[in-house]
């Protein structure tokens, strides 16, 4: 009888009673049948009474995507998904939540869904929050707050679906062109089907005063979500943009296939950081969000600049790369993140660097955390083109073990074409020893404690870059999923 | 009773090391633990301290009013017992100062008492480390990352001057120290000397025991004490070694 040294760390880490999001709410919806096909398509855009040209949109990357095969070439493995057994379209009833006639304020919300984001700490009834927030249930935005506020500086902050109709120029000239319908099989299928999401614009000089945000919630069983985002930052402006997002604890996968896009001009700078909170299943598998997401931001200008902080503790597979294409001279590039696996999760992420424009500069700091049984992946490109004169990249994974039951894995691709650049890569991979938890325990810290010190420690450098509550809500969020035992 | 250990035997993967360990320690007293290589001491000091790969499977350890072997090794940490270990483990990314403000604050909790604020913990952190003449960035740095093996083991005996332990025990605190560090950590050692507080000191050396003048010395070997004596003991091995005490115990 061979008994190892991590057996009770792996049992800890088993268990999952603490997805305090897993919480569902009951409340009228109308919610399509199951199935997809040009009706589907047709029937999403007649929901939200879509202009033609973005119905053609739609049916043109639904015929490109019906010729793509599924990806499977990520270290996450998933059985092949049936695309038929999903609803494309769900939203709570209430007249006021529709699309075309937006409630300005939270009290038109339907009350069990505003009842479900209070229980999240989401500030939808525009109350004293330093912040704005866009509330997306399902497949619609049903809460924009401070929109009169933002609108006396010129942002405009609404949701996708509105900004098809009252900013169709806008949408027309940014949809599309960074990341294009035929990218990627995920991203077609969102190019088809997005339900909605938030578009965000800052105009030429502007600061945006506050962090904008949006909070994604999944409640439907079986309903995809698929969120499209644009975020345009004019010349000289400066935004702080959050993601934060949760589902109810399912027995069935739910799927996830979210597109971002944002475009930097010159001299502006863009912080887009993500709180990953989806549903990462139970530990037989049984579960959890397939979260397949494409975000790329293009830094148009000189000088432009374009940070991605990104701490993802949750989804059954993440299958997620945020992408910087430096075109404009001297434009900075940032990705920073925090990835942690537990019990069966699968995490492949990382980014894409491209390097076109002189002088550009990229920082890539990965810092990955397996736990359980779970398998963690870095997969990162940096791309220096010939013209990328003087282009730099210093990239820096780690990657932690937590238990002997997970993996960790690093991928990084680099593609120089121009002997000017430098680039630099580190990686290293730790484990979680005995050893110290022993050290830690016998000055009286208790293991779980010992162990978010640890993981906390090892996040650090991450953590700093995103905004302070929700650093703290990361580091809140790490000590849950790694926790599930006390309490 | 302080601390009774009673026929202690201890194996770990099949292979007993610990066979039949007796002794007893009353406040205030430092018993030095000596021997060869591989005779159990390390073992000693972690079945005390509470590290589960070891299997305890026959004996009784009471401390104070406890039955020791059926506590966590973090519940024994609170009730008094301290480790100061052979080979101090690094903690990348955890600076000194949260993981003592951390571990101190657990045994407040576990006392009853509230938790200390970061400006008191600095500042009662600062007056001891001053004592083991230890830098104040040594509090920002990663636990033991970096460290040279002597101020590993001063940042042990640090530790030990925080959490005030009732029970502390030295495995090879003086290894690899050179002789002003051990001056300095024996130094630290005698000002925590007091009626309540006992020492078990393993060591290889009289050097250490010059300074902190033990008790009692015991001799370790193949899982047993085969002698006790007092600080006398200690010269007569410096002298001597080991082999005519395991000749004379393998002939018995
Ligand atoms: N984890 C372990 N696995 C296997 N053997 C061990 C382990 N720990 C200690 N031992 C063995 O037990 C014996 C006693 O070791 P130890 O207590 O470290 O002795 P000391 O500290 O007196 O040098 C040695 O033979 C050592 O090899
Ligand atoms: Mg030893």
């Amino acid at each position: 009888m061979q008994t190892t040294q991590y057996e009770e760390i792996n049992d800890i880490l088993a268990k999952n009673q603490h997805y305090k999001e897993g919480f569902h709410t009951q409340t009228l919806v109308e919610t399509f049948a199951k199935g997809l096909n040009e009706d589907v398509v047709k029937a999403i855009s007649a929901k939200k009474n879509e202009p033609q040209w973005m119905l053609d949109f739609r049916l043109k990357a639904f015929r490109h995507w019906q010729t793509m095969p599924e990806p499977h070439w990520a270290k996450a493995e998933y059985e092949p998904i049936d695309y038929q057994d999903y609803s494309y379209y769900s939203a709570p009833e209430c007249g006021s939540c529709a699309t075309d006639g937006q409630a300005e304020s939270g009290s038109a919300v339907d009350p069990e869904v505003a009842k479900a984001f209070a229980a999240l700490g989401v500030p939808i009834d525009d109350s004293d929050a330093n912040i704005a927030v866009d509330a997306i249930f399902d497949s619609v935005s049903v809460s924009t707050t401070k929109r009169d506020q933002l609108e006396k500086l010129g942002i405009i902050f609404c949701s996708f679906s509105e900004a098809v109709q009252d900013h169709p120029e806008l949408v027309q000239r940014y949809l599309g062109s960074v990341v294009p319908y035929h990218d990627n099989f995920f991203a077609a299928l969102n190019s088809a089907v997005a339900s909605d999401g938030t578009f965000v614009f800052i105009p030429e000089g502007v600061r945006c005063p506050i962090d904008l945000s949006t909070y994604f919630r999944i409640n439907e069983a079986k309903t995809g979500q698929f969120e499209r985002t644009i975020l345009i930052a004019e010349k000289g402006s400066y935004i702080s943009y959050i993601e934060g997002c949760s589902a109810p604890i399912r027995d069935t996968y739910q799927l996830h296939a979210a597109v971002v896009e944002v475009i930097v001009h010159e001299d502006a700078e863009v912080k887009y950081s993500t709180v990953q909170n989806w549903y990462p299943g139970d530990e037989d598998c049984q579960g959890g969000i397939l979260n397949f997401v494409t975000k790329r931001g293009v830094c148009e200008g000189r000088n432009a600049k374009l940070s991605w902080t990104q701490a993802e503790t949750g989804s059954a597979i993440t299958w997620k790369y945020p992408s910087c294409i430096l075109k404009g001279d001297n434009s900075i590039g940032e990705f920073y993140s925090v990835a942690l696996t537990n019990r069966r999760q699968q995490a492949d992420t990382g980014t894409k660097m491209i390097h076109i424009g002189k002088n550009t500069r990229s920082t890539i700091i990965s810092k990955g955390l397996s736990a359980g049984k779970s398998d963690n992946t870095y997969r990162g490109l940096v791309k220096i083109l010939p013209g990328a004169e003087g282009a730099r990249n210093f990239t820096q994974c780690d990657s932690m073990l937590i238990g002997n039951q997970c993996g960790a894995h690093t991928f990084p691709y680099i593609e120089v074409q121009n002997p000017t650049a430098q680039v630099e890569h580190e990686a290293t991979t730790s484990r979680i020893g005995e050893d110290q938890l022993f050290y830690c325990q016998q000055r009286g810290i208790s293991e779980q404690d010992a162990i978010s010190m640890i993981v906390n420690g090892f996040c650090k450098e991450v953590f700093k870059e995103l905004p302070l509550e929700f650093a703290q809500e990361a580091e809140e969020l790490l000590a849950i999923s790694l926790e599930g035992s006390v309490g | 009773m302080f601390l009774n250990i009673e026929n202690l035997h201890a194996q770990v993967e099949d292979k007993t090391i610990l066979k039949g360990i007796n002794l007893r320690v009353n406040p205030g007293e430092v018993h030095a633990i000596m021997g060869p290589n591989g005779s159990g001491k390390s073992t000693l000091s972690s079945v005390l301290a509470g590290r589960e790969d070891y299997e305890v499977n026959a004996g009784e350890i009471r401390f104070l009013d406890h039955d020791l072997l059926e506590m966590d090794a973090d519940e024994r940490a609170q009730q008094g017992v301290f480790l100061a270990f052979q080979y101090p483990v690094e903690i990348p990314g955890v600076s000194n100062k949260l993981f003592m403000h951390t571990a101190l604050n657990a045994k407040r909790a576990a006392e009853g008492l509230p938790a200390l604020d970061m400006f008191d913990f600095e500042q009662l952190a600062l007056e001891k480390m001053k004592r083991l003449e230890m830098s104040p960035i040594m509090l920002e740095r990663s636990v033991n990352v970096g460290f040279s093996g002597g101020e590993k083991k001063r940042n042990d005996i640090f530790q030990m001057a925080m959490l005030e332990p009732k029970l502390c025990i030295m495995d090879e605190t003086d290894s690899g120290l050179d002789i002003d560090a051990l001056r300095i950590v024996a130094n630290g050692v005698n000002a925590l000397r007091s009626n309540e507080r006992s020492f078990i000191v393993v060591t290889h050396y009289q050097r250490l025991l010059d300074h902190i003048k033990p008790d009692f010395v015991h001799v370790l070997y193949d899982g047993k004490i085969i002698k006790s004596g007092g600080f006398e003991l200690a010269q007569e091995l410096e002298e001597r070694g080991y082999d005519h005490l395991i000749q004379a115990y393998e002939k018995v």
